[in-house]
């Protein structure tokens, strides 16, 4: 259980953050300057907040009516942020070794060999941070923090320096380490397919304050939101699990709470669950199943309701049995089709519109 | 090749000049350390206070010291009664140059202190360091480069040294007269322009052996010298 409850003002910047999660990743998610950063280094103790509290797993941090405020190296959190830091004048094996080598026996519960072969750091041991390619970096920084046998690990944008082949592959890493070992996470992203593939609670930030915490696919729906949410692709979230594959055409059969979705071949094997984002931009509304179409997915939905009605797009919220869905369409469209909240309709999705990288093991 | 006498000279000036920079290393880089990475009041007159050698007279230097160190001196007799006497002494001349150099010696590893990213000390702290070890481990030989530098500026400095040595510990052949004083008095005396040019074409060497070690110790470690 992680429980954060600070103040922090620095200068003409101020900071009201609370939640509490007990799940394996929250993320924390919002625009760059929101203060997302600012939680994690207090976290870490990097940054002492003026008032509050942070305790995770039962254990105080932070308190500042109790007087407790304990070092960073006392806290047993490790970091993973942007630039990977890692220490230039040592070899990738003193990087790894730096942190393991300050735990106490007795704290340590990540076994060096399994890091180093689940991380592929094994062909690095020698080589110079400067070196590394960018995702090599992030990967030695992720095992040079877990080899510390942090209690919670953060995670400060730790993508945001690399290129899309490269995010894939760490954001796969981050995955293996989350399944692997049992151990809390904290997401910090502007990019929500990021924080859809890898979280099961969210966090919004937004001008330094934390406006919702609730399940990913929850708040990224919630329509009061939107104004903090939606200048990232507005979108649904929707938990599901591989149900079969088809060879022959390369396509994936995932199978979720009300229909199912047929997506371009997904690397899970049947019955693994996954999470699929959906871009309300790529769902299209029809009043009759269509028939002769390219369309893989057509979904029975209800309107659930009709964003503002001023300006040519509107959002339309859907329901697909109890999984919420978005669709962004025209106004006259709307219009035409008479839609209002309570009507059933089709919804249509491209199979392509689902790509490998909006797909993710839940 | 070399005289009796002037090996002496070249003996006695290494010595004064090591011992300086041996004395003023380690102030130096705590010093250097505050600075660079520490707030607390008094920071802006504690810089003034380090400056203060370079943009001073070093006579004023030498007078300084001699009304503090000497054998008439505010602390001079407290010090004779601990045994410790730097006044006419190769040892003052070893301190007066110390003194003097210090602010190039501080500034140096300042600067390669300050060049390191904060964050990576930080790192270090989230990994399990506490500050002293952060400090051994990461910022000493990140700054490695810098603490190079500031040492053979302190000890090029050093072996210069004339205003505040003389001044504080005169010239006394076999204790203080090192280098720079040797070759002033050679040039007071009709005759011996011949030992001031050979004096000088030493220190010339002396200057060059010092750039060369000191190059070496830099590449020696090219982790460092590359972040540097």
């Amino acid at each position: 259980m992680l429980e954060v409850d600070i103040r922090v003002r620095r200068g003409a910047f101020h900071l009201e953050g609370a939640f509490r999660s007990d799940a394996t990743i929250v993320a924390l998610f919002g625009r760059s300057g929101s203060g997302k950063s600012t939680i994690v280094e207090a976290i870490a103790g990097l940054l002492r907040p003026d008032w509050g509290r942070i305790r995770v797993g039962g254990r105080t941090l932070f308190d500042s009516e109790r007087g407790i405020d304990l070092t960073p190296e006392a806290r047993r959190v490790g970091c993973v942020f942007q630039d990977a830091l890692l220490f230039p004048h040592l070899s990738v094996r003193g990087n790894l070794a730096y942190g393991e080598r300050l735990t106490p026996a007795s704290e340590r519960f990540v076994d060096r060999e399994r890091v180093l072969s689940l991380l592929g750091l094994g062909p690095l041991l020698d080589r110079r941070p400067a070196t590394l390619s960018g995702g090599e970096r992030q990967r030695v920084a992720l095992g040079r923090t877990l080899l510390a046998s942090p209690r919670l690990l953060l995670l400060d944008e730790p993508l945001a320096a690399l290129d899309a082949p490269r995010k894939a592959e760490i954001l796969g890493y981050i995955e293996l380490l989350r399944d692997n070992f049992r151990l809390p996470m904290v997401y910090v992203s502007h990019a929500v397919e990021e924080v859809t593939r890898l979280a099961d609670r969210l966090v919004l930030v937004s001008d330094g304050r934390t406006l919702a915490e609730g399940d990913v696919a929850e708040v990224l729906s919630r329509a009061d939101l939107k104004p903090h949410t939606g200048r990232f692709e507005a979108g649904a979230v929707i938990d599901a699990r591989v149900a079969r594959h088809d060879e022959k055409y390369g396509l994936t059969t995932l199978a979720f709470d009300g229909g199912e979705l047929v997506v371009p071949n997904v690397d899970a094997l049947p019955g693994e669950p996954v999470r699929a984002r959906i871009r309300s931009r790529d769902v299209a509304l029809a009043l009759e199943r269509p028939r002769a179409a390219s369309f893989q997915n057509v979904l029975e939905a209800a309107v659930e309701g009709i964003g503002e009605e001023f300006g040519a797009i509107v959002e339309v919220a859907l329901r697909v049995g109890p999984t919420p869905l978005a669709a962004r369409i025209t106004r006259e469209s709307a219009e035409r089709l008479e839609l209002a909240p309570g009507k059933r309709v089709f919804a249509l999705v491209k199979a392509i519109a689902i790509d490998r990288r909006s797909v993710g093991y839940a | 090749m070399l005289s009796g006498e002037e090996l002496g000279i070249v003996v006695l000036s290494l010595e004064v000049a090591l011992a300086s920079v041996a004395a003023s290393l380690p102030f130096a880089i705590g010093v250097a350390w505050l600075l660079a990475r520490r707030d607390f009041p008094g920071k802006t007159a504690l810089d003034a206070l380090v400056h203060l050698p370079l943009v001073l007279p070093p006579v004023v230097v030498g007078y300084l010291l001699l009304v503090v160190l000497g054998r008439g001196g505010v602390l001079g007799p407290a010090l004779a009664s601990m045994g410790i006497v730097f006044a006419f002494r190769w040892t003052g001349a070893a301190l007066a140059a110390a003194v003097m150099s210090f602010p190039l010696v501080v500034r140096a590893v300042r600067l390669s202190m300050e060049a390191i990213d904060p964050r990576i000390e930080a790192a270090g702290r989230t990994l399990g360091a506490r500050p002293w070890r952060v400090f051994a481990t990461l910022t000493l030989p990140l700054a490695w480069p810098g603490i190079v530098t500031g040492a053979l500026l302190g000890f090029a400095r050093s072996l210069g040294e004339f205003g505040a040595t003389i001044t504080f510990v005169a010239s006394i052949p076999g204790e203080t007269e090192t280098l720079p004083l040797a070759i002033y008095a050679y040039t007071q005396v009709p005759g011996a322009e011949g030992h001031a040019l050979r004096l000088s074409i030493l220190s010339v060497i002396l200057s060059l052996a010092a750039l060369a070690v000191s190059e070496w110790l830099v590449r020696r470690r090219p982790g460092a010298a590359r972040h540097a």
